[in-house]
């Protein structure tokens, strides 16, 4: 890889200057996931006088406190808090329920529909994949509005199926996706099996699925970070706090804190809990999801 | 998230033939168990996808309060919209938003992919700069929000240390988009360098061999060789990364709301001020679907330029 054909000392100062670069842009990614753990253990109310305080002012769990709704309301507004009762524990269980079922619904269905495009013949196949794709052109938008009338007219607002539904049986990525899996799967194995007297059921289940189950994790992985972040749809049809979910959350705790003096603590222990959970799966899981994007190419 | 998040490794076989030669099934094949496997998924296809798209571009035509009946009204409405100055500034907002958002997002993309290109191949920094985009578009306002606070945001006593004074990131007019529009580069900047490290490894090395005998300096090669063959993905990130950038939405609704006096009313947001504050769904839908007209051409004309492309290194 030694391109450059220049001097070792240009060399040298050219990669050291790329070097420096490099570990500018790595603290510029990492800096603000600090400053929201410095904030949200900081006291709201000292914030504003220290404000480049590289650790927490008068660390506490205060803010921690407040929007897990642990805190009374004079304690909260003592400590800067608007006083209004929130309860981030319920916005968690929330988008844990949404994500969850979205995730399970949704990829387990495109499985199924992708084992149809990719296995199995029959008249029409690659017209109706392709009128699926299609519809990855629709913005989301466009289909949203008419969507939110549908679950209204199903008396569905404000539920946590009005919220799933939507997601719960398929995208066209989530079929793509499978399908370019399937289709590499070694003919002679499914063969071999419907020899042995196997149904499509029984491929389907005991081979298809346990030889995709890389790829299908990874997707079940994106699909549950996609679904926990979505803020656009819920905000439209789960606004009630008995199915608020936590992006939901954090816009309207976002609009009721105090004009003047913000309860940037809160505000910050509130997105880390939104965040968190998604951070955590990151680190678990940060090879797979890494390589799902770096090496695979766009085509 | 988008479909180039992954498209997995064998495109190019030929697809779907299942092996069994023709004729030695039935002309309908496998449709029965088929119809079975694909049931739930056209279900909701048909009824989430097909009929809200056919639906909304009835709704387009229509006066449509959702309180009664929707009225149909012709071309009503795509009338308003020509002479509705919040359309056009919507309009122009969004634009704006797209032209730096997607102009700084592409070049720190490529400078952050050559610089893992030529640097380093560590998993550990790849997955540290792909972490933003992992984090929910509200988090990630918020985050920022708090950041550049005009009075007491850690970006503003950053610019004191070097004697800038304190700028109005949302609330100068002026700022609001440029702010916007960086917010949404730091997140998606890691994941575009991934998709672009990914079109570099594609280049084959002796294309860089053949350079270095030349005696090509490394800037040269960067524009001469490097840049034009990376053309086809960069133009394929480009269609993904701007349909995806004409649809901010929600970093404007949990920091600006469309303000500082419309300064940062982006057409998503207009749209959905309009259905869901006004309940004017007739309009919002028409909206909507110009929206969808604009993405269709912009991605038709990235693609056609994609195909002129494509026999770079052929």
């Amino acid at each position: 890889m030694s391109l450059s054909s220049g001097s070792v000392r240009q060399v040298t100062v050219g990669r050291t200057v790329a070097w420096v670069l490099l570990f500018i842009l790595l603290i510029v990614t990492l800096f603000p996931f600090y400053w929201m753990l410095r904030t949200a253990f900081s006291d709201n109310t000292q914030l504003p006088g220290h404000p480049n305080s590289l650790l927490p002012v008068e660390t506490t769990l205060g803010a921690f406190k407040r929007v897990l709704g642990l805190s009374s309301i004079e304690e909260a507004q003592a400590q800067g808090g608007s006083g209004a009762a929130v309860n981030f524990w319920l916005y968690l269980r929330n988008s844990l329920v949404v994500a969850t079922i979205t995730t399970v619904c949704q990829v387990f269905f495109s499985a199924m529909a992708a084992y149809a495009f990719a296995r199995l013949r029959w008249p029409g196949r690659d017209k109706v994949f392709a009128v699926f794709l299609a519809a990855l052109m629709v913005p989301p938008i466009f289909t949203t509005l008419p969507n939110f009338v549908l679950i209204k007219n199903l008396g569905l607002l404000n539920s946590f199926a009005g919220i799933i539904l939507p997601g719960a049986f398929m995208t066209p990525f989530a079929i793509f996706f499978l399908r370019q899996f399937f289709l590499g799967i070694n003919r002679e194995l499914e063969e071999a099996a419907m020899i042995d007297g196997a149904g499509h059921r029984r491929i389907f289940f005991g081979m298809i699925i346990p030889l995709s189950a890389a790829p299908i994790a990874t997707l079940a992985i994106l699909t549950y970070i996609n679904s926990w972040n979505d803020y656009f749809w819920p905000l439209l049809v789960g606004q009630q706090e008995n199915v608020r979910v936590l992006t939901v959350a954090l816009g309207v705790f976002r609009s009721q804190t105090p004009q003047g003096g913000p309860d940037w603590a809160g505000l910050m222990a509130a997105t880390l809990i939104a965040a968190l959970p998604m951070i955590i799966l990151f680190l678990a899981f940060a090879k797979r999801i890494t390589n799902s994007i770096g090496f695979s190419g766009i085509k | 998230m988008t479909a180039t998040t992954n498209a997995p490794p064998d495109t190019r076989r030929s697809h779907g033939d299942s092996g069994a030669p023709p004729g030695k099934r039935r002309s309908l094949g496998d449709l029965k168990v088929a119809m079975i496997f694909i049931a739930p998924a056209t279900l909701g296809f048909v009824v989430f996808y097909i009929w809200p798209t056919l639906r909304g571009a009835y709704l387009s035509f229509t006066e449509y309060s959702l309180l009664s009946a929707p009225k149909f009204n012709g071309l009503a409405n795509y009338d308003r919209m020509i002479h509705d100055s919040f359309f056009w500034n919507a309009l122009g907002v969004t634009v704006e938003y797209v032209v730096i958002n997607i102009g700084l997002q592409t070049v720190l993309a490529v400078g952050i992919a050559m610089l893992m290109y030529r640097l380093t191949k560590s998993i550990t920094v790849r997955a540290i700069i792909l972490a933003p985009y992992l984090v929910a578009n509200v988090v990630v306002a918020l985050v920022w929000y708090w950041m550049l606070d005009v009075q007491v945001g850690v970006v503003n006593t950053f610019l004191g240390w070097v004697g800038i004074d304190p700028i109005a990131f949302f609330g100068d007019s002026h700022w609001a988009i440029p702010t916007v529009a960086g917010i949404n580069v730091w997140r998606h900047m890691g994941y575009t360098a991934l998709l672009v490290f990914a079109g570099l490894q594609t280049i084959p090395s002796y294309v860089y061999e053949a350079a270095e005998v030349d005696g090509s300096t490394e800037w040269k090669t960067f524009w001469r060789i490097t840049l034009p063959l990376l053309r086809p993905v960069l133009v394929m990130v480009l269609v993904v990364t701007m349909i995806g950038s004409f649809q901010i939405f929600d970093t404007v609704a949990v920091t600006t709301q469309g303000g500082p006096i419309n300064a940062t009313r982006v057409i998503y947001y207009y749209i959905y001020e309009r259905a869901f504050t006004r309940f004017d769904f007739g309009y919002a839908s028409a909206m909507a679907l110009v929206l969808f007209a604009i993405l269709a051409v912009v991605s038709l004309v990235q693609l056609r330029l994609l195909r002129a492309r494509e026999s770079d290194l052929a």
